[in-house]
């Protein structure tokens, strides 16, 4: 069982630096908009792996507060963005 | 009992990592915004409530379980609206992208209408 956590925690290490790299790539406001709300989401999965391996229910308020922040952040800055004109592409 | 509890854990875990991990290289390999959206959303979402089903099958107190469903309740809640506000800005953002989608819903529902260089909305004069 711990084979099976230390899997799914190096895929969430992967996808986490995939998104660093799209990030950082030259690209638009929404793919970073993008990138860091799927790293939010990932660090609630994150969050969620380590509340099943050691079976304390102590994270979980931190869960939902990392996700509403992801959620409200995201949708702020993608209002942000509207109202300017992006000067790439 | 603690095997079965075991097994499907470890399955809901495993596949909400493949499926983040996927998610992932879809949103580094896509070649538009609007695109990208799409594994950035859906799959990031169905993987992070595989994972919390998986979470809120190991942890033997109720109320976590109940707290844990909630979370995932939310996740899926969520993502569409800010799926919807992210392409929406996208959209509106990036005026040269408009000339490489096939189908322009909103551009004509628009009827050329943009935020101008001052920020105000003003309609475009050339289209």
């Amino acid at each position: 069982m711990n084979v099976v956590f230390a899997v799914a925690l190096a895929m969430l290490l992967a996808s986490t630096s995939l998104c660093l790299v799209r990030l950082i790539r030259p690209g638009t406001l929404a793919d970073k908009i993008l990138a860091l709300d799927t790293i939010l989401i990932i660090v609630v999965v994150g969050i969620a792996l380590s509340a099943a391996q050691t079976g304390s229910d102590v994270y979980l308020n931190a869960l939902f507060v990392v996700s509403l922040v992801a959620f409200i952040s995201s949708v702020t800055v993608a209002r942000f963005i509207e109202t300017r004109r992006d000067l790439k592409r | 009992m603690t095997l079965l509890v075991d097994v499907t854990s470890a399955t809901l875990l495993l596949l909400g990592g493949a499926l983040v991990l996927i998610a992932s290289i879809g949103l580094l390999r896509f070649h538009t915004v609007l695109a990208r959206t799409h594994p950035a959303t859906k799959a990031v979402t169905v993987g992070a409530v595989l994972v919390i089903l998986a979470a809120a099958v190991r942890i033997p107190d109720n109320g976590a379980t109940f707290k844990l469903l909630l979370a995932a309740l939310l996740q899926l809640v969520t993502a569409p609206i800010a799926a919807h506000m992210i392409g929406r800005a996208a959209y509106r953002a990036n005026t040269r992208m408009r000339e490489h989608l096939t189908v322009d819903h909103l551009g004509e529902a628009l009827d050329g209408g943009t935020f101008g260089d001052d920020g105000s909305a003003e309609r475009e004069r050339s289209r």
